[in-house]
């Protein structure tokens, strides 16, 4: 098998709130990304998705564990050159696209932000240049390219981020959410922009929602993430067809099907931690099959298949 | 429950709605008819930018101050005691809207929980606010009914949580209060805008099917907006579907679901993700909406409808009739017009659906 790009080796995130409370927001995580793949992070608010991602961006100092990018661990004190590697291999697509485009500068700053930090261009012509082929890429003209973040609609603007994400031509990119907060025809736009990109440029997607019917057309694996602990991760094909965890059972009922006539009868499942009388902590890792894996005890996983 | 007659709680005719912005006027309602009868559901649904929250907006009163309206009426039935009183929402004046209807007779739900609580007011007090403002009910008995209501959002320990202040609670629980200020006078009428978009699909399906219970309890009339055809699916009695401040199909959910007319409504329906499907792209549909700083031209979705005839870029469509409940406005649908089927893989994926829930 390839060398995985991202590998992430039992991730413990605390946040201390005071003396005698702690958060552990992500408690015990491990899983590994290969190159040109799309691994898609999915969990309720508060599972600790988001955590992870920012995490491994280095947002966070992880509290245990170690993250290793391209074979390097980059979980703790890095050198200057190994930060700048960092810096430009991985990137990240956030949420709110109005809240991460800095209003007062033109969109070809925006993107070019990132080129004229680590110097990426010989003249102001190549840096021109290099803009505008990526916001070719991402479906915008050039004449966007001297407007400001306000001008534009909210997918437009997710375009926008996309393509200061692209131009450092990462290995790795983190989209946090990326499409939560779009329209149902524009995340359709995006998913496939992204799914277009992923092609021509082979860089590897770790992509973070909530919402599973979008995670299974990009993903190649997905991880379903609860509580900070990884209950179940596989392809999304033994995810979806065959899951086994009670948590990824109630996940996957939660979806609403447009399909009135089954819709209207189904209530979906429910999964309550406190009362399934299931605890994360004790459960470890068994193997399902192929890359399938389940977060149990040997009694739980009897009782589950 | 079919032969018993049918009560319109509102109706919408001809409305039309004008903002004036630094670039000029912008007709975002560009007349609009609907109606909704007592203890339905009604969902609209449409892409950002179709006027589906500018309409409810108008029948809250709460339009932004360039906001203009240039004709139509909202005409809105409630009672008071045994009596009927019908009136046009859009003749009133703003305090009086305020005063008589707003949280009273209508009450919304906002897409966002924490925006729309005050986080400097406990949500036992929230509740209460509006029971003492316009009723005048006291203390006492306000206190009593926000924890009944408490409970019957489906918040545990009822009594505890009424001294929590918001940041206190979670999105779920949050919304659920929510909720229950906007159940807390008795309203005829429940507009959800996007109730749901800002929560997980666990906590989302529990606030649906709470929404749901509550209106099989009280027999209110809900109106939804949203743009998740998969929670229309799931609430919706009827559905109109709104492209650049028009509706341009309504129609009974089974209707707009297995049987869609327009276009547009194709295009939607196509574009949502199936679980049951693998293609690899999901379908768009091409271009985007018309600026409505112009003036529209015949059909405004013609530009991005392969099936477009001459027609649809030099005269409006009408609503053409299919059934009593159903109505669409394409001129597909006209005699003369050639016969175009939807699209074969929305064909396919209906009889799926259709199969399936057999």
């Amino acid at each position: 098998m390839a060398q995985p790009l991202l590998e992430v080796k039992d991730l413990k995130q605390y946040f201390r709130i005071n003396r005698r409370f702690i958060i552990k927001a992500v408690d015990g995580v491990s899983f590994v990304l290969y190159p040109g793949e799309t691994y898609g992070l999915v969990g309720e608010s508060g599972s600790g998705k988001s955590t992870i991602g920012r995490s491994i961006i280095r947002l966070y100092e992880p509290t245990e564990g170690d993250i290793l990018f391209q074979g390097v661990n980059i979980s703790g004190k890095l050198s200057a050159k190994d930060t700048t590697h960092l810096r430009t291999k991985m990137q990240m697509i956030f949420q709110d696209p109005m809240a991460c485009l800095n209003p007062r500068k033109k969109v070809i700053d925006i993107i070019a932000q990132g080129l004229d930090i680590h110097h990426m261009y010989a003249s102001q012509q190549e840096r021109k240049e290099k803009v505008y082929r990526i916001l070719d890429m991402v479906g915008l003209s050039r004449e966007h390219a001297n407007r400001y973040p306000h001008q534009f609609s909210g997918g437009q603007r997710q375009r926008i981020g996309i393509a200061r994400a692209l131009i450092m031509n990462p290995d790795l990119i983190i989209a946090d959410e990326a499409i939560s907060a779009l329209d149902v025809s524009i995340q359709a736009q995006v998913i496939n922009l992204m799914k277009d990109i992923q092609q021509e440029t082979g860089t590897a997607y770790l992509f973070i929602a909530h919402d599973l019917s979008m995670v299974k057309y990009i993903s190649d694996r997905i991880g379903v993430l609860h509580l900070g602990h990884m209950v179940e991760t596989g392809t999304k094909d033994e995810i979806f067809q065959n899951p086994i965890h009670p948590y990824t059972k109630s996940l996957l009922s939660a979806i609403p099907q447009a399909n009135p006539k089954i819709e209207k009868k189904r209530i979906a499942m429910s999964y309550d931690y406190g009362t399934s009388g299931i605890d994360y902590t004790k459960g470890v890792q068994q193997h399902i099959g192929g890359q399938h894996y389940v977060l149990a005890t040997e009694t739980e996983l009897k009782a589950w298949t | 429950m079919e032969n018993k007659k049918k009560e319109k709680v509102l109706s919408i005719k001809d409305l039309s709605i004008t903002f004036k912005t630094s670039a000029g006027e912008v007709n975002v309602i560009r007349g609009m008819n609907l109606s909704l009868y007592k203890g339905e559901t009604l969902a609209i649904v449409g892409e950002s930018g179709s006027g589906k929250s500018v309409t409810v907006k108008a029948i809250m009163g709460i339009l932004s101050n360039n906001g203009r309206i240039d004709s139509g009426s909202i005409e809105f039935t409630y009672h008071r005691g045994d009596k009927e009183i019908k009136e046009d929402l859009l003749k009133f004046s703003k305090k009086e809207i305020r005063r008589r209807i707003n949280g009273k007779r209508i009450s919304m739900v906002f897409q966002d929980p924490m925006t729309s609580l005050n986080p400097t007011m406990t949500v036992g007090a929230q509740i209460m606010e509006g029971m003492i403002y316009h009723y005048k009910t006291p203390k006492k008995e306000a206190y009593q009914k926000a924890v009944s209501l408490l409970e019957l959002v489906g918040i545990t320990n009822p009594e505890k949580r009424m001294k929590n202040y918001p940041h206190q609670l979670s999105g779920g629980m949050r919304q659920r209060v929510v909720i229950a200020i906007a159940l807390a006078c008795d309203p005829e009428l429940l507009i959800c805008d996007e109730p749901t978009t800002a929560l997980d699909v666990t906590i989302q399906s529990k606030i649906l099917e709470l929404i749901k219970d509550i209106q099989e309890k009280t027999g209110i009339s809900v109106i939804y907006i949203t743009h998740d055809l998969g929670v229309v699916a799931k609430v919706a009695d009827y559905v109109a579907v709104m492209y650049a401040g028009k509706i341009v199909e309504k129609g009974t959910v089974d209707e707009i679901f297995y049987d869609p007319k327009h276009p547009y409504t194709w295009g939607l329906l196509s574009a949502m993700p199936d679980l049951n499907c693998n293609d690899d792209k999901l379908y768009t549909i091409p271009g985007s909406p018309p600026n409505l700083l112009h003036r529209i031209e015949g059909d405004s979705f013609a530009p991005r409808n392969i099936y477009a005839l001459n027609i649809d870029f030099r005269k409006e469509p009408p609503m053409f009739h299919i059934t009593d409940t159903h109505y669409a406005s394409t001129w597909l649908l006209h005699e003369n017009a050639p016969k175009v089927e939807m699209p074969g893989e929305l064909r396919q994926r209906i009889d799926y659906m259709l199969k399936e829930a057999k």
